[in-house]
């Protein structure tokens, strides 16, 4: 059965199907996002004082993943161009970047990911928080059983009978490091060796550390999935389903136009998701 | 036949440099959009609601560049605008009782 108006424009829509279709999908992906946003403001406003994080990302590994996304976004419209103007040599040049970025992508995000895992926050009996990345655990760590020890890169916050701006201050130290008391907590990193006897309890920066990270993880995974799933399938007509070049050319580019059009939604995503959980 | 298919390919191929110019145009735009972004970040504009503000602001002008152009928003059909206009509806709806939802919000309800 042959699908029609997959080259051919509608009379009513002026459009081929598929453009409808993705435009519609995209309406949806719209939706899903900004129904996410919305929780991230008011997680973000319903926050106490001086609890909401700021510079617990690396600026300058979200800039890069910024700028790769932004040139994939670029590679993938040239491909199409190039199609346009039947070379399909070019097409598979741009495709083929379009496919190495993405990867570059999903590679740096799971780095920082990787950074989230390892960083922990680990509550003394004393009330004292030192915070840090895991340098090693000893083999016979065990919080349960208190034995053992474990070595962070960190530093230490005392928030016991504080109050008012000398909690804010003491704050700070923790969830606002681009702050004077942040930026000076960070330069004082040193390796702290805690033995298990000492904790009270312990948690890694992952979603459940907090609303920030369960947001953040949240956001950034299902636009990671996306990245992943857009990647799949340009892969896939990069490879074997661009043999469609050779028989039916136009409904090709149509292809190539519609996998175009959802990476850069993807892509526009991120120009929204990169200030606001980056920067500010 | 052959001649007229000839005119007609060059025809394309010049409508599309033209294309090509403009996307890298875009491209560029973008990359300075992203380094304006980072930099605004590091100034203090005496309250973080203005750093806010002027960060959301440069992010709209990208996703401008990117609907526009690379998506060709700013050359389609009715049929496409309809259904932006729609979205744009709800998404805004959504937006707006967003903040409406702030007014009566639970201060400090929000564990951290």
């Amino acid at each position: 059965m042959d699908i029609p108006y997959t080259v051919q424009p509608r009379q009513d829509t002026g459009l081929y199907n598929a453009k409808v279709g993705i435009w519609l999908f995209l309406a949806s992906e719209v939706m899903l996002f900004g129904a996410l946003f919305s929780s991230y403001i008011l997680l973000r406003v319903g926050a106490p004082d001086g609890y909401w994080p700021h510079g617990w990302l690396n600026i300058p590994v979200g800039t890069a993943n910024t700028l790769v996304l932004i040139t994939s976004s670029i590679t993938t419209v040239m491909a199409w161009a190039s199609l346009k103007m039947n070379n399909f040599g070019k097409f598979k040049f741009y495709h083929a970047c379009t496919i190495l970025l993405a990867c570059c992508f999903v590679g740096i995000k799971s780095y920082e990911y990787h950074d989230k895992f390892t960083h922990y926050s680990i509550k003394l009996a004393d009330g004292k928080i030192a915070d840090g990345h895991l340098v090693e655990k000893s083999k016979d760590f065990d919080l349960d059983k208190k034995t053992g020890d474990i070595v962070i890169h960190g530093h230490e916050v005392d928030l016991n009978n504080k109050q008012g701006e000398e909690l804010q201050k003491e704050l700070s130290k923790i969830y606002d490091l681009r702050s004077t008391e942040g930026r000076a907590a960070l330069r004082e990193h040193k390796e702290l060796k805690i033995p298990a006897e000492k904790i009270a309890s312990m948690e890694t920066y992952g979603p459940w550390h907090n609303t920030y990270t369960a947001i953040y993880f949240t956001l950034t995974g299902l636009h990671a999935l996306h990245v992943i799933g857009g990647a799949l399938v340009i892969g896939f007509l990069w490879g074997p389903g661009a043999k469609m070049w050779k028989t039916d050319p136009e409904r090709f580019t149509n292809r190539i136009e519609i996998s175009g059009l959802f990476w850069h939604f993807v892509d526009l995503v991120w120009i929204f998701l990169f200030p606001v959980l980056y920067l500010l | 036949m052959s001649d007229a298919h000839t005119h007609s390919a060059a025809h394309a191929d010049d409508h599309f440099s033209h294309h090509v110019r403009r996307y890298l145009f875009v491209f560029y735009a973008l990359l300075f959009g992203t380094v304006i972004t980072v930099l605004a970040s590091y100034i203090p504009f005496g309250h973080r609601a203005l750093n806010i503000g002027v960060a959301l602001f440069i992010a709209c002008g990208k996703a401008f560049l990117v609907a526009g152009y690379f998506m060709h928003l700013i050359s389609e059909r009715k049929m496409i605008y309809g259904i932006m206009a729609f979205t744009a509806f709800f998404f805004i709806g959504l937006m707006g009782l967003t903040l409406w939802a702030m007014g009566d919000f639970p201060w400090n309800t929000v564990t951290h």
